[in-house]
């Protein structure tokens, strides 16, 4: 497969804008702003695009939500605050193609109406960050960015925002929360960012990855890129290989390939017997069958998400009890602490799992960490909440007796 | 108009109505615990879920907005089982000392819980072991029984615009505190206590003095005075399980004697005698060209908040102390004196609605008499709790009066209690001393009610005086910014730290309805409709205070025992 | 602590971007990274310019990670325990941190060299277990080999 989102990666300097027009680069832009917003937005709809941040909404839709709003000003924030344990696919953009994400940002932002863009990128990414600040300004100078860009007529710039250490706020609201210079608590929905965003106004949130794949679809058209990959969520994807495998990396491959292809053909196999793995970082539910294609629909009918494509292997000689309890540590300490449930909710199942990782479990906490991961799915506020419990309840459902050896005698 | 249906039942509700204030036009209370009326939902809790069909999850029902057609249950087995978790959850993070906590009766974790019918908690681990908040004079936080709520979080910010307290660390270090943890005594806390009100658990209240006038009463050596403030007549009966505004004056005075102190006045006498000063100083003000508007200066929360935020307006501000303090100085110097006790034996004691007064009382500069001039202060709530536990039959009292030298008052006094109630006071006053003659209309309707900022206007001899009142300190501020701005159209202003005035001082019984503080407004200006002196000027007693003691309003005396001054204050 | 230290960066922010709440993550930001922490009177100037209540400034510092108001080390140690680092055993390496300075994940040495904190995932999963010591990035980490990067930096 022609590579789309890593095509330029490996190029000396590829994070020059001399190297990223040298291939082309903002050629799609100044195909964009010769046509009308609202066929922009056409083009992307056409594409069947899907968020890649972990919710997989039709990026499409979301750029006409926010362009139909009457409030303005309207913005565009790119969500660069990619912290899902197992994902780091963003850095790889970022690092090495950062005019490529511009030139997605300045076209989302000609399509939806917004004059001022904003990248959010946590805050550890220190290359990255220096990286994208060069680029902006690159841009600049090259009139990417500012007034009146390419004679269009259309404005715009952008601004860097950096994260600060806290993972909830890769969370679109808790993100804007967080820009707003508050604590990154999430808000409740809706109202949708589309409609009431940053400052309250209509912002269109989209992640690095899926704001890359709009470049290809402007020059390519939406109808060409609908056609790779799995048709139920056609295009490329990240896939971020970790944990127990021989080569772990970011793999651009057309989504659908199966979980087997990604470890034996790219990740050169597992380091041990594969036992499981999750598709979508610690977020999402265990998997143990390797022949689950890695696509949107198929993850989700084999029980799981495929999230933000963080894959992450875990061998036979792993505790799946300590993995649970690794992701509750992980959960309770990166709640915003605002919902009770979520709060409380992932303190309790951190301890019971550290009792059961000592072994001593009680018989009945199973269920009722199985019922708990119900309530929080139904009540928590964000997707942190929602989601907190999915590890440790697949843990359960699929390894029982791994926990019921640990129940105290 | 938007039309929904909850339960089955089609309810039809202005568009933009949050599911639960629907559900209650359906008469369905939806369980809730961070939820309150009055402030902005933050759906913290999660309690209050509902299904709505066609969606995955619930929806927090104080925040979601109802939509055309939307189908809504509030009482699935799905709904049920997520209250009933995320109660059982909190509970199992809580220091429940339930039979010992001060809030046992008005408790609304412990009512949730019975309600939704918690009967196991399957969390075990670890609880909560913070340290006590007890740097500040007037209210103790224990983040022990914290809920994390947010509601007293957002009365200080949105309220009070106070903003001292906040929510600090994240996940399951997260926990309800003050700037760099340094306490509620060190940061610009102005005590207004309305924290207290909105907290559903035990985690704020007032930092009580009840054994300290307890030992105070058994000690044969003491002779304790006490005063109460105006609104307690209107509230004590409240808190001791009577209706909501039952007129209790003559009952709360008989309860103080059997408690045992050894002589009942009345903070309503000092009320009339801070119209006396205050009118004069506003007279000799306006007359003379002195610093207007000129500002009230009864309600020690107020006065802390000025001091911290608004230092400017010092000048504006009255120099009258407060009545609890002007109430203070006369018993241990004007009584003292009339009783022929000695002042260090007298302990004076004051029931307040107040948390704020607590603070008031240790100011420094409060011992003009020689002695601290106020020993302890009690709130409504600590007041009933001591008749409770002397097991007095407090609704088969006798009506007993207050002792006159002390004791007597006016309406004008007893209308202190209200929003508007020391403005329309100070007017009925201000007239007579700059006309000579009696205000005809004696009830100032335009300064009465429960709207946040009230304006009148009020002919005196052909001056046009300008008056508004402010009450909550977020009110106050609006008011406040136009003086310091110089764009200030008024003479005189009247503002209260609460919302409510003292009918929602921080020491009432517990609650946020402002339409129950209303109703305690409702009682004192029917009691002033009744009394045989509506003016603070006609009142005997204080005709005698004048005439034996103090000689005149803004004399020499009055200026060392009823005045006082005001200290900047830095905001950290 | 010297003033002009973090206040000239502040200033540039705030001219730059303006006198507005939404500034006061940037701002935070540069502070932290100009002191190693966020002195008391640096809130108060904040507190100031901006119009945000201290608590509030607080409640901001103490919800991120990278930022507080403790004084940290010169080099701050910041090691990954999220689930690829934990499977590739981070908690060993962690171990061997802990043994070498002589403090445990939170603390800082008392001499003010090192600040050990366990943080979660720094996207470093193709070369876990991986830590960050201030803005540098050190991966595939073993025992042996963080003994060294501990050594190199105490000389």
């Amino acid at each position: 497969m022609e590579k789309i989102l890593t095509k330029n990666v490996g190029k000396p300097n590829s994070q020059d804008i001399e190297v990223y027009l040298g291939g082309g680069g903002y050629k799609a832009l100044e195909k964009a702003l010769g046509m009308k917003p609202k066929d922009v937005i056409a083009e992307v709809k056409k594409s069947k695009l899907v968020g890649r941040g972990g919710a997989a909404f039709p990026t499409g839709l979301k750029w006409e939500f926010t362009r139909r709003e009457s409030a303005e000003p309207k913005f565009i924030a790119c969500n660069a605050d990619e912290g899902e344990p197992g994902t780091f696919k963003d850095r790889v953009i970022l690092l090495n193609d950062p005019h490529l994400l511009l030139e997605a940002l300045i076209i989302g932002g000609y399509a939806i109406g917004a004059s001022k863009g904003f990248i959010y990128i946590r805050g550890e990414y220190y290359r990255e960050i220096e990286t994208v600040e060069k680029a902006v300004e690159q841009a600049r100078t090259k009139g990417y960015l500012g007034d009146n860009i390419l004679g269009s007529g259309f404005s715009f710039d952008v601004q860097l925002y950096k994260g600060a250490g806290a993972y909830v706020c890769g969370e679109e609201t808790a993100l804007l929360e967080s820009m707003e210079g508050n604590r990154g608590c999430p808000d409740c929905r809706p109202p949708f960012p589309a409609e009431s965003g940053f400052l309250g106004k209509p912002t269109a949130v989209n992640n690095v990855e899926t704001l890359c794949n709009i470049p290809a679809i402007m020059i390519n058209g939406g109808e060409w890129y609908s056609r790779i990959g799995s048709p139920d969520s056609p295009g490329p994807k990240l896939y971020c290989l970790s944990g127990h495998v021989n080569k772990p990396g970011v793999y651009e491959l057309p989504m659908g390939i199966t979980l087997r292809e990604l470890i034996e053909n790219h990740g050169e196999g597992v380091k041990g017997e594969f036992k499981a793995a999750l598709p979508g970082g610690v977020s999402s539910c265990l998997l143990a069958n390797l022949d689950v294609k890695l696509d949107y629909k198929s993850v989700a009918r084999a029980g799981s998400m495929l999230g933000s494509g963080a894959v992450i292997v875990i061998n036979e000689d792993t505790s799946i009890i300590d993995v649970a309890k690794n992701t509750m540590e992980f959960f309770a300490r990166e709640s915003c602490g605002k919902c009770s449930v979520c709060r409380e909710g992932t303190r309790r199942a951190r301890e019971i799992l550290t009792r059961f990782a000592n072994g001593g479990g009680k018989a009945k906490e199973l269920d009722l960490m199985l019922e708990l991961g119900e309530v929080m799915y139904d009540t928590a506020c964000c997707g942190l909440g929602q989601a907190a419990m999915n590890t440790t309840a697949s843990a359960i459902r699929l390894f029982r007796e791994e926990f019921e050896q640990k129940v105290r005698k | 108009m938007v039309t929904l249906t909850i339960n089955g039942k089609q309810v039809t509700v202005l568009e933009g109505t949050s599911i639960m204030n629907a559900a209650k036009q359906v008469h369905i209370n939806i369980p809730h615990l961070c939820y309150l009326e009055g402030l902005e939902p933050e759906y913290h809790c999660r309690v209050c879920g509902v299904e709505i069909e066609g969606e995955p999850r619930l929806a927090p029902s104080c925040v979601r907005q109802v939509s055309e057609g939307m189908k809504v249950q509030t009482n699935s087995a799905r709904v049920r089982r997520a209250r009933r978790m995320i109660v059982e959850l909190l509970l199992a993070d809580h220091y429940t000392d339930c039979p010992t906590c001060e809030r046992n009766q008005t408790c609304e974790l412990l009512k949730l819980a019975f309600e939704l019918g918690v009967k196991e908690i399957r969390f075990e681990g670890e609880k909560p072991h913070y340290e006590l908040d007890e740097t500040s004079p007037a209210i103790i936080r224990d983040p022990n029984k914290c809920v994390l709520c947010g509601r007293c979080v957002r009365v200080c910010h949105d309220v009070q615009t106070v903003s001292v307290i906040g929510f600090v660390n994240r996940g399951l270090e997260t926990m309800v505190s003050t700037f760099m943890e340094n306490g509620l005594g060190n940061v610009e806390c102005t005590n207004c206590g309305q924290c207290i009100h909105v907290c559903p658990v035990g985690a704020i209240k007032e930092k009580s003095a009840v054994d300290e006038v307890w030992a105070a009463l058994a000690d044969l050596e003491k002779h304790v005075v006490v005063q109460e403030a105006p609104v307690m007549r209107a509230s004590l009966g409240e808190e001791l399980g009577l209706p909501a505004g039952t007129l209790v004056a003559g009952k709360m005075h008989a309860a103080l004697r059997r408690l045992g102190f050894d002589t009942v006045f009345e903070t309503n006498f000092s009320a009339d005698l801070t119209i006396m000063e205050e009118a004069s100083e506003l007279v000799k003000r306006v007359k003379e060209g002195g610093v207007l508007p000129q500002i009230t200066s009864c309600c020690p929360g107020w006065i802390t908040f000025m001091e911290h935020f608004y230092p400017d307006l010092i000048p504006n501000v009255s120099t009258c102390k407060s009545p609890q303090q002007m109430f203070g100085a006369l018993s241990k110097t004007y009584y003292a004196e009339k009783a022929g006790i000695d002042p260090a034996r007298i302990v004076s004691v004051s029931i307040m609605p107040c948390t704020a007064k607590k603070f008031e009382t240790q100011r420094p500069e409060m011992a003009d008499s020689g002695f601290q001039d106020v020993d302890y202060v009690l709130t409504t709530r600590e007041l009933a709790r001591m008749i409770k536990e002397a097991g007095i039959d407090f609704a088969s009292l006798p009506d007993e009066p207050a002792e006159e030298l002390m004791g007597l008052y006016s309406g004008a006094a007893t209308i202190f209690g209200i929003t508007g109630g020391v403005m329309e006071a100070a007017l009925r006053t201000a007239y007579k001393l700059v006309t000579g003659k009696e205000l005809e209309k004696i009830d100032i309707e335009p300064v009465r009610g429960l709207d946040g900022i009230k304006t009148a206007t009020l002919n005196v001899d052909g001056l046009e005086v300008e008056v508004a009142v402010a009450h909550g300190l977020g009110n106050a501020r609006k008011v406040l910014d136009e003086v310091r701005a110089g764009k200030s159209p008024y003479h005189f202003i009247e503002i209260m730290a609460c919302p409510g005035g003292c009918a929602g001082g921080g020491g009432q019984p517990i609650g946020f309805d402002m339409a129950l503080r209303g109703i305690r407004g409702q009682t004192l200006y029917a009691e002033d409709r009744q009394l045989p002196y509506r003016r603070s000027h006609d009142n005997p007693s204080i005709k005698k205070v004048y005439e034996d003691y103090l000689k005149e309003p803004l004399g020499e005396k009055s200026h060392h025992l009823l005045h006082t001054k005001y200290t900047k204050r830095e905001v950290v | 602590m010297n003033v002009s230290v973090w206040k000239t960066k502040v200033d540039e922010v705030l001219k730059r971007s303006g006198k507005s709440k939404e500034t006061l993550l940037p701002c935070l930001e540069v502070i932290q990274e100009a002191c190693g922490y966020i002195p008391q009177e640096a809130i108060t100037y904040l507190r100031e310019n901006l119009d945000v209540p201290s608590i509030d400034i607080y409640g901001v510092i103490t919800f991120y990670g990278m930022l507080t108001t403790k004084e940290q080390g010169k080099y701050v140690i910041r090691i990954c325990d999220s689930l690829p680092c934990y499977l590739n055993k981070s908690d060993g390496v962690l171990g061997v941190i802990e043994k070498e300075l002589g403090i445990e994940a939170g603390e800082t040495s008392a001499d003010r060299q090192f600040t050990l904190e366990v943080v979660p995932c720094l996207g470093l999963c193709d070369k876990a277990p991986a830590m960050m010591i201030n803005d540098k990035i050190y991966g595939n980490l073993t025992e042996q080999s963080v003994k060294k990067i501990i050594a190199e930096l105490n000389c």
